[in-house]
């Protein structure tokens, strides 16, 4: 008798703690919830409101993003590249440097222009406001908006002159950074890692082909390009080479970049002139010091780490250079914005 | 084709009256019924657009098949949302863009006066109410891209009892010299109408078409004017990068669309402009703009054996206006203004070869309508229009100044029970009233039309 009284008791007070652990489980996720639909977003001097961008988020972007925001809509998977997880708060296009959240304005701007070659379309279509309100929307998907600040966006220096010298040093630069195993001597995305480059959620991803068109992933212009050397491409294979890249080669390899691409540019018909041929990885990278990366102390970060997701390329034929660095966190997740 | 109709046509009566009122009544709540305890999920529009690129049908469609201002810039790109992804090239080989529309529906439709036989011969003005279930015509719609920037339009389309007609045949070059503000198209193709009749949210008998779209003066022989209606021609369009600004000039055939080239050398333009804008009342992108559709049509058709082989005698017409889209966060206002004029041949259905009977003037004609949509959530929209014609003047100096004037009025909701990217279902209840002065065939008093119509619009 006094067996099953205490059997009672103990499941009766089993009960009670799951109740409760329950209830106060709910209510600190109402809470959070709540906490995140208060997220707001800051524009140009507009404010934008979770609460408005929800209805927005459900007729236009819930069909890939999906009602949780981690990019299972029920069109994702029909979907390559997949669409972005906004769970995890990880972008590709940010002016901040790698690992770091992006400012208000770099989501605004992805909503804006679009993800060249995903289904990502551009939503200028909408007023500002709307967009402003969206990117509150897609924070509140993340706690890490809770506890984080965005990252101090890089200082892009003034582009400097082009001129035939530094698209031939830029061209160095795509040798030396071994640009080419992902990307192809020719810039044409077929590397020779090209074939095994995987996301963060280990989905196979294809290396930017700059011979398709004159824009780049976030963007079209040299700075856009810049930017894109420095901050990395958060879940993708392509890293930050904030650490091994001075600004003033950075820019080279904007130059040289912009020969691979079909317009017509001034840097394309420099090339012509100068008879630009793609690179040879068997060949010797010349003496020249303009091309060598920056010591360890020059970086902004000494204790960089090694790259979230190094190219692996089957073949060695040159010697590596300073393998670029990520100096935050490896990032997982993947796909597309 | 049609399946089940009871066509119900009698004279009304006072004993009749209960039954009918039971008939509707029961109709009324099991369509009700139907729509709130059946298991709605989050609605979604032409699906072939939809299941290519992913979006909920609530993308481009403020209510299906109402175009939002993506789904306006969308279309204005050629079908194309310009992510480096719209060539076909993109798809599985097995997708084909095509879908189908169609409605199933019960219908009531009355008029108060029509022309009844009686035993004697003669004839007299009563009222006469048919209802029934029915069928409307089927839509197919292919359209999408044959390759990045070359963009095409089919809509082969059959009345109810399945015979086909072409509504729309149209291939269109896209962003020519890589500017959003060249696109040329060529063929048969819905006018530039930002304030579609092709995507109206009503569909009954007397309230599925703009008045204003199609209206000609009683007496009048100019079939030509009909803006509502798609014609062959080429147009020239472009838009802003963001499609706030965008106009059009189309150089279109004076036959009303009918293919054959039944008229010769009777062209008409028709242009549009207009500018987008945020008022900052939230809801969507409020626009205003102007249209003219100015030309010329045949009065009348030499013949051979008696068939008509060309038409000739050409004479003027015009119709311009303005229109605007206002929005109030979920209220939204459609506006539009028309001034019509017509030649006195065609006022009068006069040939150009005769003379004009005395008293003979251009008729004109000032109108407008203001459509009202609430949209509580892309799954659930209201829809309420007041349109006006008034004649200005009328081709006969003898003729009464409100002759043919028409107030129309049209009510009604759908809901989207569903919302994805492979088809759509709306279930559709609607009104409409239509009161034309002078248009009765015998007395030439007051015509009303009425439409009840409860249906299933659906495609896939």
């Amino acid at each position: 008798m006094r067996t099953r009284t205490l059997k009672l008791w103990l499941i009766s007070s089993a009960a009670t703690v799951v109740f409760f652990a329950t209830a106060v489980h709910a209510q600190q996720t109402e809470y959070s919830e709540n906490q995140r639909l208060n997220m707001e977003s800051h524009v140009d001097g507009m404010t934008g409101h979770a609460t408005t961008g929800q209805p927005i988020y459900k007729r236009f972007c819930v069909g890939c993003h999906g009602p949780l925001g981690d990019g299972q809509g029920e069109n994702a998977q029909w979907i390559d590249p997949k669409p972005r997880n906004f769970t995890i708060a990880i972008f590709r296009c940010r002016s901040t440097p790698t690992g770091t959240l992006p400012t208000d304005t770099d989501l605004y701007d992805t909503v804006g222009r679009g993800m060249l070659n995903s289904n990502m379309p551009h939503w200028l279509p909408l007023t500002s406001q709307d967009r402003v309100d969206l990117v509150a929307y897609v924070k509140h998907f993340s706690p890490r908006w809770l506890t984080e600040k965005p990252g101090t966006p890089i200082v892009i220096p003034p582009e400097p002159e082009v001129t035939a010298d530094r698209i031939k040093e830029g061209r160095v630069q795509f040798q030396k950074l071994e640009c080419w195993k992902c990307h192809g001597v020719t810039g044409q995305g077929n590397g020779p890692s090209a074939d095994t480059l995987v996301d963060d959620e280990n989905r196979p991803i294809k290396p930017f082909n700059f011979h398709d068109s004159q824009n780049f992933k976030c963007g079209s212009s040299d700075q856009t390009m810049y930017k894109d050397f420095m901050t990395g491409l958060d879940g993708s294979p392509m890293p930050s080479f904030s650490d091994n890249l001075k600004p003033e080669d950075a820019w080279d390899l904007v130059f040289y970049l912009r020969t691979l691409q079909p317009d017509n540019t001034k840097e394309k018909q420099i090339a012509k002139q100068l008879g630009l041929t793609p690179i040879n990885p068997l060949e010797p990278l010349p003496s020249s010091d303009s091309g060598q990366a920056p010591s360890s102390d020059q970086g902004t970060n000494p204790s960089s780490q090694p790259p979230s997701n190094p190219p692996s390329a089957p073949a060695q034929p040159a010697q590596p250079a300073t393998p670029p660095s990520t100096s935050q966190p490896q990032s997982n997740n993947s796909g597309n914005e | 084709m049609q399946i089940g109709v009871t066509t119900d046509s009698s004279v009304r009566n006072s004993s009749s009256r209960p039954a009918f009122a039971g008939l509707v009544s029961a109709l009324g709540l099991l369509f009700f019924l139907s729509i709130f305890f059946c298991n709605p999920t989050p609605g979604r529009a032409i699906p072939a657009f939809a299941r290519k690129y992913g979006l909920p049908c609530s993308a481009c469609h403020e209510a299906w098949p109402m175009l939002n201002v993506f789904g306006q810039t969308f279309k204005d790109n050629g079908y194309q949302l310009m992510n480096d992804r719209d060539s076909p090239i993109w798809q599985n080989p097995s997708y084909w863009p095509i879908t189908f529309r169609i409605t199933p529906n019960w219908n009531r439709e009355s008029t108060n006066k029509v022309a009844v036989d009686q035993p004697n011969g003669s004839q007299i003005e009563e009222e006469v109410n048919s209802n029934g279930f029915d069928i409307t015509g089927l839509d197919f719609h292919t359209g999408g891209t044959l390759y990045k920037n070359y963009s095409f339009y089919v809509l082969p389309s059959s009345d109810s009892s399945g015979n086909f007609h072409f509504e729309t045949v149209m291939a269109r070059l896209d962003n020519i010299g890589n500017s959003p503000w060249f696109n040329f198209k060529l063929g048969k193709f819905e006018l530039d109408n930002i304030i579609s009749e092709k995507r109206i949210l009503t569909i009954s008998n007397d309230g599925g078409y703009y008045q204003l779209y199609h209206f000609i003066p009683l007496g009048d022989s100019n079939i030509f004017g009909q803006m509502g209606d798609n014609q062959l021609g080429i147009e020239l369009m472009g838009h802003s990068l963001n499609d706030r600004t965008r106009y059009s000039v189309a150089l279109l055939s004076s036959n009303d669309g009918q293919p054959g080239l039944p008229s010769r050398n009777a062209y008409n333009t028709f242009v549009a402009a207009s500018q987008a804008f945020n008022a900052g009342y939230q809801g969507g992108v409020d626009r205003v703009g102007a249209y003219a559709m100015i030309g010329s049509g045949p009065t009348y058709n030499l013949t051979s054996n008696g068939v008509p082989i060309t038409g000739v005698g050409n004479k003027p017409f015009n119709r311009e206006g303005v229109f605007a889209l206002l929005y109030v966060k979920k209220l939204d206002f459609s506006l539009f203004y028309q001034h019509g004029w017509d030649s006195a041949y065609f006022g009068t259905s006069t040939p150009s070869s005769a003379p004009l009977p005395p008293g003979a003037q251009a008729p004109s004609w000032n109108g407008g309508f203001v459509e009202a949509h609430y949209v509580f959530n892309p799954q659930l929209i209201v829809i309420q229009r007041d349109e006006f014609v008034r004649m200005s003047q009328q081709a006969l100096v003898t003729t009464p100044g409100n002759w043919g004037n028409i107030n129309a009025y049209t009510f009604g909701f759908r809901y989207y029970p569903f919302m994805f990217s492979r088809a759509g279902f709306a279930y559709h209840a609607e009104y409409a009233l239509i009161q034309q002065q002078g248009a009765s065939p015998i007395t030439n008093t007051q015509l009303n039309n009425s439409s009840v119509f409860l249906g299933f619009d659906f495609d896939f």
